[in-house]
């Protein structure tokens, strides 16, 4: 099970600000996880289109190609806007 | 190390005064107060929502003060940010940086907000005469972290 969270403008164009997930076999990383959430299509397939996504793994900043396992906690943002 | 999130208001004095207290060691400290304007992008501004990334941010908000503290000798670092709904003159963070001299106090405090500003899972969202926005991450920001990067 993975446990997925979508912030700010993210979060409003999904629609959601949190699943849970099981991890299917074929997705080893976030950039699996990434192409899989694009092919649900309707306004999941917008993520293909967002300039500059980031991504977090467990807290910390990841890349596309960074391993996911089972009980992870995988967060999608908008390059980040504080201060 | 001192790191909160907080939707309340803060009293910069007397975050300063705790961070001072009484250590006579302390020769210098920086200190670095941004505030919610009514004007961005060419729009006005009537109110501000900020979105944090609990556990995340906090997480972060302590890498940066840690890298801060290998770059530069100094004593200790305060960073306050809230969240949440914030009005036009409200303020937004505070960071503050103790040491014995002041070179150290202010290039610690710059940095911070500047990694601050780049690493830090926060999101504004401003509500302006056409509607709410998202705000985007600026260039200048990005550039601004980078050349700590160079040193």
């Amino acid at each position: 099970m993975l446990n997925i969270l979508y912030f700010a403008s993210l979060r409003e164009t999904l629609g959601h600000s949190s699943e849970h997930l099981d991890l299917p076999p074929d997705v080893h990383d976030v950039g699996g996880l990434l192409n899989l959430l694009i092919a649900r299509g309707g306004d999941w397939a917008k993520l293909s289109s967002v300039k500059n996504i980031r991504y977090a793994v467990n807290q910390e900043m990841a890349r596309l190609d960074s391993p996911l396992k089972a009980g992870d906690e995988v967060a999608f943002f908008p390059p980040v806007t504080g201060g | 190390m001192p790191i909160r999130l907080q939707e309340a208001d803060f009293d910069v004095g007397a975050e300063l005064s705790v961070l001072r207290h009484g250590d006579a060691r302390i020769g210098a400290i920086a200190s670095f107060v941004g505030l919610v304007r009514d004007v961005s992008d060419g729009a006005g501004i009537s109110e501000m929502t900020l979105e944090h990334y609990p556990g995340m941010t906090e997480k972060a908000l302590v890498a940066i003060v840690a890298e801060a503290k290998t770059r530069w000798s100094i004593f200790d670092a305060l960073v306050i940010h809230r969240f949440g709904r914030l009005l036009p003159t409200e303020q937004i963070v505070m960071v503050a940086v103790s040491a014995v001299h002041r070179g150290e106090a202010f290039a610690a405090c710059e940095f911070i907000m500047d990694f601050l500003k780049t690493r830090a899972p926060f999101w504004k969202r401003e509500v302006t005469p056409a509607g709410a926005r998202w705000v985007d991450a600026r260039e200048a920001d990005q550039s601004a972290a980078e050349r700590w990067l160079d040193e």
